[in-house]
């Protein structure tokens, strides 16, 4: 027998029912795309959907920059005309004495055998916005996919490094900047030549050399630039300048405070370097050789004892036997 | 049985293409380039609110987490924390319709305070569980300017509905 009365107006599940299966949806998401990352391509769509809204968020300010421009002054326009024909000149000077030191640096190459370094490509982008998400440190640029950004690609701005491109969807590409915690960049100090990993500190915005030995040869004011060890950041961009550094005899490592050279958080253009992947060296196949040596000393383990621990026990006595 | 802020006038049915210009201009305000967005209200969970608690049958659960996901989806977070907080504050909302109206403007406006502030947490609890430092008190002055904003915001989005009806009386 029913009991309840017919229904009187169609309203579907109950509330809390539908909230139940939003939240559900929601978390399984969530750790779909924090552990599995299996959502991109829905995360593409979802972008390439909320970009003509991006767009429009733009416009007030392309306009008021329009205005502005157009009421300019003449003197003011006069003095920036030249100011930058002074720069003009002095970078001309700086790009003559570049070619020859790049004629000179690929011949010293040569000479040592050390294969030739990558041309770099930059394609100039425009900052859309940042992300709303203010611990986020991300910013959102108008090139994606069509454009030919990759994953991976470094961003500068005319001062040094900005960040890394993280996410890269049609339109639009996600670049994580180098205030992010989870950012590492290899970093060389340009004095002596010193190598460390310069991580995001977050809201300070500021850098920090983590791991760096608390007698290590820094000084406020060094500047590191990236050591293009890992293949990722090209050689020599100006990444920080070393501002504050504390060494306390309690701890292993020294706390070296950097002030990033570009303004990470400020400016509205930036250059993506396309750097060819293909040119570089094959990444060695470590992981499958560590797995292999595992898998091996495993059987050496089940056969018989490992033979290094035989090896080291024979070389023991060894040195036992003269004295 | 008619809420007393609403007495004063019969409003004409909702358009739904009303509903629609109103989430795009809450996305388009989300998206400006904001100097600290610990600061700005989020206008679309302002106008989600609405919406749930003036029309809870037409906006409900399942567009609040459409709008998080592409909410998500442009900022570049985690895709799922905006979708949880805004499902969670329709809920609310919805829950809170009844009750809501009867108030005056402020009084409504400290309702909508809690729940902005309930959906503020759901997401700055997400990310702290993925591992975001904790991003200091200001977090709460968004909700509470959106909560400033309310009285305002409820004015606008009951203007096409208003306008119509006094069209009509002429």
């Amino acid at each position: 027998m029913d009991h309840s009365p017919p229904p009187f107006f169609k309203r579907g599940p109950a509330p809390l029912v539908r909230l139940f299966f939003f939240a559900t949806l929601s978390l399984a998401l969530l750790v779909i795309d924090a552990r599995f990352r299996y959502v991109e391509g829905l995360r593409s769509w979802l972008a390439l959907a909320a970009y003509p809204i991006q767009r429009a968020a733009l416009l007030p300010f392309e306009v008021g920059d329009s205005v502005a421009g157009y009421f300019s002054t003449q003197t003011r326009l006069v003095a920036e005309n030249e100011r930058l024909r002074a720069k003009a000149l002095e970078y001309s000077q700086d790009a003559q004495r570049f070619q020859a030191a790049q004629a000179e640096a690929a011949e010293l190459r040569r000479v040592i055998d050390a294969g030739e370094r990558l041309e770099l490509k930059a394609v100039p982008a425009e900052i859309l916005y940042a992300s709303r998400d203010p611990y986020a440190h991300k910013i959102f640029i108008d090139r994606g996919q069509v454009q030919g950004i990759r994953p991976g690609s470094p961003v500068t701005d005319e001062t040094g490094l900005v960040g890394q491109v993280t996410r890269v969807h049609p339109l639009v590409s996600e670049v994580t900047l180098l205030t992010n915690p989870d950012q590492a960049v290899p970093v060389q100090v340009v004095r002596n030549g010193l190598r460390a990993i310069a991580f995001g500190g977050g809201a300070s915005g500021m850098l920090e050399l983590r791991f760096t030995a608390a007698n290590a040869e820094v000084q406020n004011g060094d500047q590191l630039i990236t050591s293009g060890i890992d293949g990722t950041y090209p050689a020599g961009l100006p990444v920080a300048t070393v501002v504050h550094i504390e060494r306390d005899a309690d701890h292993t490592f020294a706390r070296v405070l950097c002030r990033p050279a570009a303004g990470v958080d400020r400016g509205r253009y930036v250059l993506v370097v396309v750097n060819e992947r293909a040119a570089r060296p094959p990444r060695p196949e470590e992981v499958q050789a560590g797995k292999d040596r595992r898998e091996k000393s495993r059987r050496a383990k089940k056969a018989a004892p490992p033979p290094e621990a035989a090896k080291s026990e024979k070389e023991t006595k060894e040195s036992d036997g003269p004295q | 049985m008619v809420p007393s802020s609403s007495a004063s006038s019969i409003l004409m049915p909702v358009r739904v293409s009303t509903i629609i210009a109103s989430f795009a201009l809450a996305l388009f305000l989300n998206f400006l380039p904001w100097r600290d967005l610990r600061l700005t209200p989020d206008f679309v969970a302002l106008t989600l609110c609405f919406w749930c608690i003036r029309q809870p049958r037409l906006v409900g659960l399942g567009i609040g987490w459409m709008l998080g996901l592409l909410t998500d989806a442009g900022n570049g977070v985690l895709l799922g924390q905006h979708a949880l907080a805004y499902s969670i504050l329709a809920f609310l909302a919805m829950w809170f319709s009844r009750r809501i109206l009867w108030f005056g403007p402020w009084l409504q406006a400290l309702h909508v305070f809690i729940i902005l502030l309930v959906a503020q947490g759901v997401a700055l609890l997400v990310r702290l569980v993925a591992g975001t430092p904790f991003p200091g008190w200001p977090i709460v002055v968004g909700p509470i300017f959106g909560a400033i904003l309310w009285p305002i915001v409820g004015w606008l989005l009951l203007l096409p509905q208003r306008r119509a009806q006094r069209e009509q009386a002429i």
